[in-house]
């Protein structure tokens, strides 16, 4: 086995082994986690892969958490299968902004995405969506219990399921990067022009870039919802949609395991900030951030493959 | 692939292997034979990082009763987290305070939204969610929620003070509305028009919402202007009401000003929004306004003046949260003190919903805190007030808005 594989499975079994160790609040933050992961990997696919800049993906978290939300409050459906309703509406949704945003590069695009997200709030208290978003009230539903009479919490279950989720989405994005879609993907960010000439449909490509990236945040969103058990606007603000991007930028731009690294910074860092100074824990996050970046400036991910790279040289 | 394979093989035997591991934690209930703990959840950053001064001066309340020996003989342990408003974070450390921290009751959480993500999980668990800092009138719900309880008047109560002021002193007048779009401002709508009754479709003639994240408030008061309306209800939060006041004397519009409890601050709304346009703007409150000369010698601000000197002499005295920050923990001070025979999760509730005719040492003359059973509404009564240009005059004698007297 390769350095590389220990290492993933070393992550894995302490991500499986951990709920059983710690107490019901730190597996409900180790969840919270492994969503935005979920969230940051989908945003990678566009930005990582794709080259393609987002501000606004905490609007389909948004989409695909009140999608979650409302089936379960107002049809009964059970949380299993809100997930892949709530993936295939932010699919199309995505495919759909992706569409238009065509027109756009760079940071044009990352601005119309930010319409995207100050939008969103405002969307779901429109009265005219409110006999389902509940307007500004919002959702609450109810956790589900673990199935099959199995030994565990709701928390320790909801873990394993986000966890399971989160690894099949993993491993398809991993596919899916290494496939010839991938490549086609990675030839546009890299030139759009040479790999207009190699034959590649960039529309196509990139308009299904932004379907599939939604559809990863839109299910992080499904699970988000579940596992916070309440939908309301205040939850989804623009703030998201820059701790997604912060996520990415930390675990590193085009690395896929770096959305855990990501996903922990999100939960984490606020609390370690309060932590050090409650008055100043906005200023603290700050500095944190920055001295980060100075540290790795290409991300968790860039540090590590320099680190790997200067032990295999000696 | 077959890395994949070997990886999902690895998931099995963990997760077979360690469900033997597992184990529950043992629950505590935060009190021990010398201290009680506490927890507080409010925005110490974030866009209502101006309400943290009401969680400092809990925190120095708690710290002088400590000085004083604590209630029911113990020491009172305050933790406290930063949500930054944000629900899903409010969530989180909620559920750090119980299930981590294992606090006996979390008191004073700040915010609509922010309580309702924790509503359920709180009445769930069991553990009291004690005078939430928001009007809302569903934190009164002692049927479907006995376990959560409001302090300040709701909105509801407020609105149907301003709806007798108005029909005693102007029945014949057109009203329009600003109001903020969620529950706060749906709330004293509905209030509005409960206190109204059937002249609430002819005597409203505009209401206008906005949303937390516009930028200004203009063209609303333009179009209440417009419409005709010659008394302006202004139920809007700090920033915008604010803005409302400076407009609504911009355009000279010269109607009969009122403006919800929640901004009628002297010093974080009428000074921004210019003391001249503010002159003749009514309002109602509950509590004593420190800058008002007529408390000169009050015994119960003054004590409350000792406080701020002494445990929080950063605090701002001209701030109506400092204020409200001190009733709001006298208030639980006389819960706590009033179940010490059975201090349990049960107890506490019990005794909050059996106050009676608590008087805090900054309620006004005659606002008397009332609970029961039925009850969880704990201040319902309100005096109105008007700007003279300086500070507040309070006139007429207190208004009683409880659902009762509907």
């Amino acid at each position: 086995m390769s350095p590389a594989t220990i290492s993933s499975l070393i992550v894995l079994a302490a991500l499986v082994l951990c709920p059983f160790f710690l107490s019901g609040f730190t597996v409900f933050q180790l969840n919270l986690m492994l969503i935005y992961a979920i969230a940051i990997m989908g945003l990678n696919l566009l930005t990582g892969f794709n080259g393609q800049f987002s501000l606004g993906h905490g609007a389909f978290y948004a989409i695909g958490a009140y999608t979650a939300a409302i089936l379960m409050d107002q049809y009964e459906i059970s949380y299993v299968w809100t997930l892949p309703v709530a993936g295939v509406i932010c699919f199309v949704s995505g495919f759909l902004f992706g569409l238009p945003a065509l027109r756009l590069e760079g940071v044009y695009l990352a601005l119309a995405t930010f319409a995207l997200a100050v939008a969103t709030p405002q969307m779901l208290k429109l009265s005219l969506f409110e006999h389902w978003t509940g307007g500004v009230q919002g959702i609450v539903i109810l956790k589900p219990d673990a199935p099959f009479g199995l030994p565990l919490s709701q928390d320790q279950w909801l873990y394993f399921f986000t966890l399971a989720v989160g690894l099949l989405l993993y491993w398809a994005a991993r596919n899916l990067v290494s496939s010839r879609s991938g490549r086609a993907m990675m030839a546009i960010r890299d030139n759009p022009l040479a790999a207009r000439s190699m034959g590649v449909n960039v529309a196509l490509y990139k308009s299904l870039a932004f379907g599939v990236s939604a559809l990863y945040t839109g299910m992080a969103g499904a699970l988000g919802a579940i596992v916070i058990q309440f939908v309301a606007p205040d939850s989804f603000t623009f703030v998201l949609s820059v701790a997604l991007l912060v996520g990415l930028v930390v675990g590193g731009v085009g690395w896929l395991p770096g959305a855990i690294i990501g996903g922990a910074f999100i939960v984490f860092v606020p609390n370690i900030a309060e932590e050090i100074s409650k008055g100043l824990s906005g200023a603290m996050y700050g500095v944190m951030l920055i001295l980060l970046i100075y540290v790795m400036p290409t991300g968790a991910g860039g540090l590590i493959r320099t680190v790997t790279d200067r032990l295999k040289r000696r | 692939m077959m890395n994949n394979i070997k990886r999902l093989g690895g998931v099995g035997a963990a997760v077979g292997f360690s469900i033997i591991a597992f184990t529950a934690a043992a629950q505590e209930n935060g009190v021990t034979d010398d201290t009680i703990k506490i927890g507080l959840v409010q925005p110490f950053s974030g866009p209502a990082s101006a309400y943290s001064q009401i969680a400092y001066t809990n925190e120095a309340y708690f710290k002088m009763i400590n000085d004083n020996g604590g209630v029911c003989g113990r020491q009172i342990e305050l933790i406290t987290y930063d949500d930054g408003y944000s629900p899903p974070k409010t969530v989180e450390q909620t559920r750090k305070l119980v299930e981590s921290d294992g606090v006996f009751l979390i008191f004073n959480g700040l915010g609509t939204p922010t309580n309702s993500a924790i509503h359920k999980y709180m009445n769930a668990k069991q553990v009291p969610q004690l005078f939430v800092a928001t009007g809302a009138s569903k934190f009164g719900d002692p049927e479907n929620f006995p376990w959560t309880m409001g302090w300040q008047p709701n909105y509801i109560a407020e609105g149907k003070i301003y709806a007798r002021y108005i029909l005693e002193n102007h029945p014949d007048s057109k009203i329009g509305i600003l109001y903020q779009n969620d529950d706060y401002g749906k709330d004293y709508i509905n209030g509005l028009r409960a206190g109204f009754g059937e002249k609430a479709d002819s005597m409203i003639v505009m209401e206008q919402p906005y949303e937390v994240a516009d930028p200004t408030v203009d063209s609303q008061i333009i179009n209440l202007k417009a419409s005709g309306a010659d008394v302006f209800l202004n139920i809007a939060t700090p920033k915008f009401a604010a803005q409302a006041i400076k407009k609504a004397a911009e355009i000279s519009w010269d109607a009969v000003h009122i403006v919800n409890s929640v901004s009628n601050s002297v010093g974080s709304v009428l000074k921004p929004a210019g003391f001249e346009n503010a002159v003749g703007l009514i309002s109602a409150n509950y509590g004593k306004d420190p800058q008002d000369p007529q408390w000169e010698g009050d015994a119960g601000l003054k004590k409350w003046s000792d406080f701020m000197d002494k445990y929080y002499p950063d605090g701002d005295k001209t701030s109506s949260f400092t204020v409200y920050g001190y009733g709001v923990t006298q208030t639980l001070e006389y819960v706590l003190k009033s179940s010490c025979d059975n201090l349990t999760r049960e107890g506490v509730m019990k005794a909050a919903a059996s106050i009676k005719d608590f008087e805090t040492d900054t309620a006004l003359p005659g606002i008397k805190i009332n609970t029961s059973e039925t009850d969880f509404y704990p201040i319902e009564q309100m005096q109105l007030m008007k700007f003279n240009g300086e500070r507040w005059e309070l006139f007429g004698g207190v208004i009683d808005g409880s659902s009762a007297t509907n």
